[in-house]
């Protein structure tokens, strides 16, 4: 089951430059929540804060809190045992290149420490099937190497390997940019099922993506959230001129 | 310039029988190059096979070396030093290079990174036989020749390379990669020994076999440092016996028996590193799955 | 902007503007007809209405393409449904226009009979709301579609007072009762016509508020939203 997201005043700097600013939102528990802007709007950052993956990067921090579920990101546990409980997937297919398809899937865990044999063998085939790839790899589970596949495939198989350490909240930063449309339309399908059991944040730059898959939209111009709403109110009769110049193509 | 042969379209001119006549020439000039670079290595080969075939032998292989002005005998003493103190360097060597290699790639991006990768420069420039003075006096001025003292020496010359190659292929591991990781909760070394590391072992596997190759078949760092035996010694503070040790000695003297044996102690020297290096190539494919790279 | 969907989306608002133009003359001159009694002009709405449901058939594609090939959004998406809606309003206008034209040809044949109703006040009326509700598509107001959703009861009443006053006529004058029936369905067709002004007038508040105000539902737009049609104005005149 998926958690609802609370975050307030969350702000970002990559080292003197601020990226995010005083943003306050609230993500409902088992929807999916878009979040859309023009390039360089922070909407990358705003997502990478959630699991603090901003941090990796050198001179970047970020102050303010969020609370994901009863955990609060930012104070009380590491960075590390954060991003366990949240799972993320980029825009560029990256299954690990030296790995089976298996060990791919099963990497959160058994780099974790987690090494139960029979377990493993369970989640991974849970994990492959919510991701809609078992059928087409569970022949080749640990012959073929995660960098044999489609870009689509490989999408679903970086999927599969977030879903399976089991976390309430998946992150997906433009997981279809990079893909063809009938692969996009496999994850999008994909996402609508998925958050049932999840609660998903996805960032893109596709509105008609937005659009179909997720409830909720949140616009991000120049680190700042301009507006969050239903989506069906922000594509039809949004509040803010800026969320309807941009949405309408007359900017960005 | 005559506007001869291939039209191009509507906007471009016509390719020129001038382009087409540069295009040659910088082909053949490029091939030309390929061949003398292959040509002296081929010279090299084929001599040495063809001076040193004849004397290889089952003896030969298996034998260590007969007195001055004897005939017969062999250099597997040679052999058998060579690769113990090639041992004792790569223990030595590769540790610390790959070590140096991991914390310039993950930490080293600063000032005491750049420091570390102009000493490593540096002392990738050392002569070798400055080297070998170096570990004689460390190792061997009060304790007496030794195959460590050797090992030492080769040591020290393998850890530039293996560290600067290994730099370079960890940094051609793409950052999304290492984001997966972390991604996933992973912590950082874990990261980096386990998936970094992990995805670049081929290139790293180059960068060692590189300095092996290289170290192989110094001479000069071994004669202040082992010195050279004439019997059979697996004990790592003795002075041993090593390939190019023994080559450079009966090469030196005065013997035409020891010509001989020379000439075939330097095809076997060559034919062991090749054997070596394809070795490692091999079981290394071996071990990566199909379609990864 | 994009600016090929602005062309687009200003020759959608040309074409639209000249059929209003179309339909409202059409109107006027089937009220004209039957105040003078005048067949020519009868002949002459009838002659316009090809050119009106061609009118009609070139803005539903024109709408459909940019819809489909351009995924418009939020106003711009509201402004292309308001359009098609619109259009399908005026082409009905036309009909009846059409429809009064044919009774007035059926008056003109019988003889001349002095009706206790005013159809020429009517269709003053009625006129004027046509124009005002293509006045507020071109304004892009909605304070002016406000206005002519008020007028529309007035119209209503009107029409109620005619049918009252000419069924008594009929029943004491039955010699005219084929008369007073042209005007009674004439009435009707200009209430008609009123009601299609008045669907104008709620698209034109659709488009620019997002409120949906059909049926007489309360606004739920935000009042606040004259930006947007302003937005699409100044993209306009840019041009």
């Amino acid at each position: 089951m998926g958690v609802g997201i609370q975050v307030e005043k969350l702000n970002a700097w990559f080292g003197k430059t601020q990226a995010l600013r005083d943003i306050n939102i609230t993500m409902a528990a088992n929807h999916a929540t878009a979040v859309i802007g023009p390039s360089g709007c922070g909407k990358s950052t705003f997502v990478r804060c959630l699991n603090r993956m901003h941090e990796t990067v050198p001179d970047a921090h970020a102050t303010g809190r969020v609370r994901i579920g009863e955990l609060d990101v930012y104070n009380g546990t590491s960075a590390v045992a954060i991003r366990r409980r949240i799972g993320m997937v980029f825009q560029k297919p990256n299954p690990f290149p030296t790995m089976s398809i298996y060990d791919n899937v099963a990497a959160g865990l058994k780099l974790n420490g987690f090494h139960d044999r029979r377990r493993l063998d369970e989640i991974v085939e849970r994990s492959l099937q919510l991701s809609a790839l078992w059928d087409e790899v569970k022949d080749t589970l640990r012959k073929k190497s995660g960098a044999s596949l489609s870009g689509g495939q490989q999408q679903r198989l970086c999927i599969a390997r977030a879903l399976a350490v089991q976390p309430e909240v998946l992150l997906m930063d433009e997981p279809c940019s990079a893909l063809d449309p009938i692969s996009t339309g496999k994850i999008e399908e994909l996402i609508f099922q998925l958050k049932e059991r999840f609660t998903i944040v996805i960032v893109t730059h596709n509105m008609q993506q937005a659009s179909r898959v997720a409830e909720f939209t949140g616009f991000f111009l120049l680190g700042e959230l301009i507006e969050f709403d239903k989506t069906e109110k922000i594509f039809t009769t949004p509040s803010d001129k800026r969320t309807e110049d941009y949405i309408t193509g007359r900017f960005g | 310039m005559p506007e001869t042969a291939i039209s191009t379209g509507s906007t471009l001119p016509p390719v020129s029988l001038w382009r087409r006549g540069k295009n040659a020439a910088m082909t053949l000039a490029a091939a030309s190059a390929v061949i003398l670079v292959l040509v002296p290595l081929g010279a090299i080969f084929g001599y040495l096979v063809y001076k040193g075939i004849g004397s290889i032998s089952w003896a030969f292989l298996t034998q260590i070396p007969k007195g001055p002005g004897e005939t017969g005998g062999g250099m597997a003493n040679a052999i058998g030093g060579s690769c113990l103190i090639l041992a004792i360097a790569s223990v030595m060597g590769v540790p610390i290079g790959i070590g140096a290699g991991i914390y310039l790639a993950e930490y080293g991006r600063n000032r005491f990174g750049d420091l570390i990768r102009f000493t490593a420069d540096v002392l990738n420039g050392v002569p070798s036989i400055v080297v070998g003075i170096v570990a004689w006096a460390i190792v061997v001025q009060g304790r007496g020749f030794s195959a460590l003292a050797g090992g030492v020496a080769l040591g020290i010359m393998m850890v530039p390379t293996i560290t600067r190659t290994t730099e370079e292929m960890l940094l051609l591991v793409p950052l999304v990669v290492r984001e997966a990781a972390y991604g996933l909760g992973v912590s950082r070394w874990r990261t980096t020994l386990s998936i970094t590391l992990r995805t670049a072992t081929s290139g790293v596997i180059t960068g060692v076999m590189l300095a092996f190759a290289r170290v192989a078949g110094e001479t000069a760092p071994l004669l202040f440092t082992t010195l050279g035996n004439q019997y059979w010694n697996w004990k790592v503070n003795q002075p041993t016996a090593a390939l190019s040790l023994q080559i450079f000695s009966y090469a030196t003297s005065a013997y035409d028996e020891w010509h001989r044996q020379a000439w075939a102690g330097a095809l076997i020297l060559i034919v062991l590193i090749v054997a070596a290096v394809s070795a490692v190539r091999i079981a290394a494919s071996r071990g990566t799955l199909k379609g990864a790279n | 902007m994009r600016s090929r969907f602005q062309q687009g989306l200003d020759e959608l608002r040309a074409r639209l503007l000249r059929m209003g133009g179309l339909a409202e003359q059409a109107v006027d001159r089937a009220c004209q007809a039957y105040i003078e009694r005048d067949l020519a002009r009868c002949h002459m709405v009838l002659e316009g209405e090809t050119q009106i449901n061609i009118a009609e058939r070139e803005i539903d594609e024109l709408a459909f393409d940019l819809l489909a090939m351009q995924q418009p959004m939020a106003v711009d998406l509201r402004f292309i449904l308001a359009v098609t809606k619109i259009n399908s309003d005026l082409e009905r206008v036309g009909d009846q226009a059409v429809n009064i034209a044919e009774r007035v040809m059926d008056m003109v044949e019988l003889p001349k009979a002095d009706l206790p109703v005013d159809i020429a006040r009517m269709a003053a009326a009625v006129s004027a709301m046509v124009r005002r509700s293509l006045e507020s598509f071109i304004e892009g107001k909605a304070e002016l579609a406000q206005a002519v959703l008020e007028m529309d009861n007035v119209v209503d009443r009107m029409k109620d007072e005619a049918f009252i006053l000419l069924v008594k006529a009929m029943n004491e004058h039955p010699d005219v009762t084929r008369q007073a029936l042209d005007a009674l369905l004439i009435a009707r067709n200009l209430e008609r016509v009123a009601d299609h002004a008045t669907n104008v007038a709620e698209d034109v508040i659709f488009w620019v508020r997002g409120a949906d105000v059909r049926h007489n539902a309360a606004p739920e737009g935000q009042p606040q939203q004259t930006g947007f049609s302003a937005a699409q104005q100044a993209a306009t005149e840019r041009r």
